[in-house]
């Protein structure tokens, strides 16, 4: 099972990497966008899909570590591997802070609270206009260069977030196959019986939940290079509702199933919002037919029907 | 800080907790019912807001606005229980991202019918003004707000503690199933319930609409706030979200005054400290 999961990744990677020469520019930023939020879903399968636990704040890490390097590029003028750590490192703290508070809460409270802790990041984003540019956002964020390779052309910069996106999915893969991955399992199916068992549950959830923040900080930290721009709508509830639907649509759990959720979203939005300006309105219809249609996914729809 | 500094800005944040209080008193009952968490509950304020204008300009009665918008819009709120929550009993997620779909629908569909550009309700002529007191100034509206949220209040606790629907609605909320089994029509409660939040947000939009305005993006402006009460307040608990509307429209208020740059924050901050001490909020008891 395991072998051909790490089988299947390695193809999919392939694919995308040979996919690359053959594409023009436009469909080649599009796929990179696509491969940079699908970091972001499969953060949240980890903490979703895997322990169970329903984020809504999301987008805080990923904000987070977009901002820094919004902040360290334009006014510091850092180098890509420090402007990585500092954002990672931030959102890192960010959600060791904020999973103290929400780890005590369930169900619904979880969501609530994560809610509006994500709430916070974004009102700091919105109001500290000193060091945020508030609603304008921080814009002429340049494109990085790594090792003297200067990543500005469309198709090095793919190339390099694809191996950020692989790296990301390898290590989450490895968690959730690892005794601890296991663990989380275990608080998904029932958390009393793990509680019974012995294990330390709260520790279980908590540490899940700070490396989900990890690498949803990673992701930001990446989509502010993508984007040169960031503004407080990259941390704002909608965006975290967005990544849950990908992991929805996709099948939560399975790691790859979100990836594509995030795949298919990102494609949809670019194209769609080409032919009409009625996106939002498409957009809610998908979340409803997801629900009404999919409630497991595309993953899990596909799985039952091969049983 | 002189002490009219400090009385104008009491009253501010108690205007508008008891704004907040209509758009959260439904969410919390909503919530206590059904265990939903309704983040279409921001666009019942806005919808409210956009068909309150609408019979406002058409009709110009203030109160005829209200009224069409709390029921046009507690049509809309039946409607989403009746043919697509009631479906999702228990499925937490399932329920976010239905509301959240409607939630971006109605964004959509209200930029589609009223454009972009905001607009302010019109009031009557004997709601606008100042009433003077000592050195201090009051808007005439805002007190007008205070009545209406305690009018609000008093007939929802009223109805709530002394009449047999509200029995039957405080027994769904203690224990659905049995309350089902000892006879009480839970899911026509649900309907009730949920037709009654969305009303009284939309209620809140219209009167909102008054001072603040209708724009896009109110929607999701709001929900933050109504879901902080809930959470400071207690899920599903009357007096939590009179407490939670005040303690939030007075953290807010003193918060944008004081701190403008960390406004947000001193929101949010308090609202977790209250956590950490009482995960179920001052009132909650699940």
């Amino acid at each position: 099972m395991i072998r051909r999961r790490a089988l299947l990744a390695a193809v999919v990677i392939a694919a995308l990497a040979l996919a690359g020469p053959w594409l023009s520019a436009y469909p080649l930023t599009v796929l990179t966008q696509a491969v940079i939020v699908a970091i972001l879903a499969m953060s949240l399968d980890v903490l979703l899909g895997y322990t169970g636990l329903a984020s809504l704040g999301q987008a805080a890490y990923f904000g987070v570590g977009a901002y820094v390097v919004a902040i360290l590029t334009t006014e510091h003028q850092m180098g890509l591997l420090a402007c990585l750590a500092a954002g990672v490192a931030l959102a890192t703290v960010t959600a060791a802070v904020f999973g103290l508070l929400a780890i005590r809460a369930t169900g619904t409270y979880f969501l609530m609270i994560t809610l509006a802790l994500g709430m916070v990041i974004w009102g700091l984003a919105y109001r500290w206009v000193s060091l945020t540019k508030g609603d304008n956002g921080i814009a002429g964020i340049p494109r990085p260069t790594l090792l003297g390779i200067e990543l500005i052309a469309p198709l090095p910069f793919y190339y390099f977030c694809l191996a950020c996106a692989a790296l990301a999915w390898v290590l989450m893969g490895l968690l959730v196959i690892s005794p601890f991955g296991l663990g989380m399992r275990g608080i998904r199916g029932s958390e009393g019986r793990m509680q019974a068992l012995g294990y330390n549950v709260w520790l279980h959830k908590y540490t899940a939940f700070v490396l989900s923040g990890v690498f949803g900080g990673f992701s930001g930290t990446l989509w502010a290079y993508y984007n040169g721009f960031v503004s407080p709508n990259d941390v704002q509830l909608v965006t975290s509702v967005e990544t849950l639907l990908m992991v929805a649509l996709g099948g939560s759990g399975t790691l790859i199933g979100p990836a594509l959720g995030a795949g298919i979203i990102v494609f949809l939005k670019n194209f769609v919002s080409v032919y009409t300006k009625r996106w939002l309105l498409i957009l809610g219809g998908v979340y409803i037919g997801v629900i009404l249609f999919a409630p497991s996914g595309l993953v899990g729809a596909l799985r039952g029907r091969r049983r | 800080m002189s002490a009219e500094f400090w009385i104008a800005q009491s009253f501010n944040g108690l205007s508008y907790g008891a704004l907040l209080f209509l758009l959260a008193s439904g969410l919390s009952l909503i919530f206590g019912v059904m265990r939903i968490v309704n983040l279409a509950h921001g666009s019942y304020f806005m919808l409210g807001g956009y068909v309150g204008l609408t019979v406002a300009l058409r009709t110009n009665s203030f109160a005829l606005a209200c009224l069409a918008g709390a029921v046009a819009i507690g049509l809309v709120g039946m409607g989403m229980e009746r043919f697509f929550l009631r479906r999702l009993r228990g499925e937490v997620l399932g329920q976010v991202l239905m509301t959240i779909g409607f939630a971006l629908i109605f964004q959509d569909l209200a930029l589609l019918i009223w454009g972009g550009d905001p607009y302010t309700v019109p009031i009557p002529k004997m709601l606008t003004g100042t009433v003077r007191v000592g050195g201090a100034v009051f808007p005439i509206f805002r007190i007008f707000i205070v009545a209406v949220a305690v009018v609000v209040g008093l007939a929802l606790w009223l109805a709530m503690d002394r009449t047999r629907v509200g029995a039957m609605i405080r027994a769904a909320v203690d224990d659905a199933e049995m309350a089902q089994g000892v006879g009480i029509n839970v899911p026509r409660v649900s309907l009730m319930v949920f037709a009654l939040g969305a009303g009284l947000a939309a209620l809140g939009g219209v009167i909102g609409g008054g001072f603040l305005g209708v724009y896009p993006g109110a929607d999701f402006e709001v929900l933050p706030y109504a879901f902080v009460v809930v959470i400071v307040g207690g899920l599903g608990s009357l007096p939590g979200a009179v407490a939670g509307s005040l303690l939030v429209g007075l953290l807010d208020n003193f918060g944008k005054a004081l701190f403008p740059e960390l406004s947000y924050f001193t929101l949010f901050a308090p609202m977790a400290i209250i956590l950490a001490i009482r995960p179920t909020g001052l009132f909650g008891r699940i």
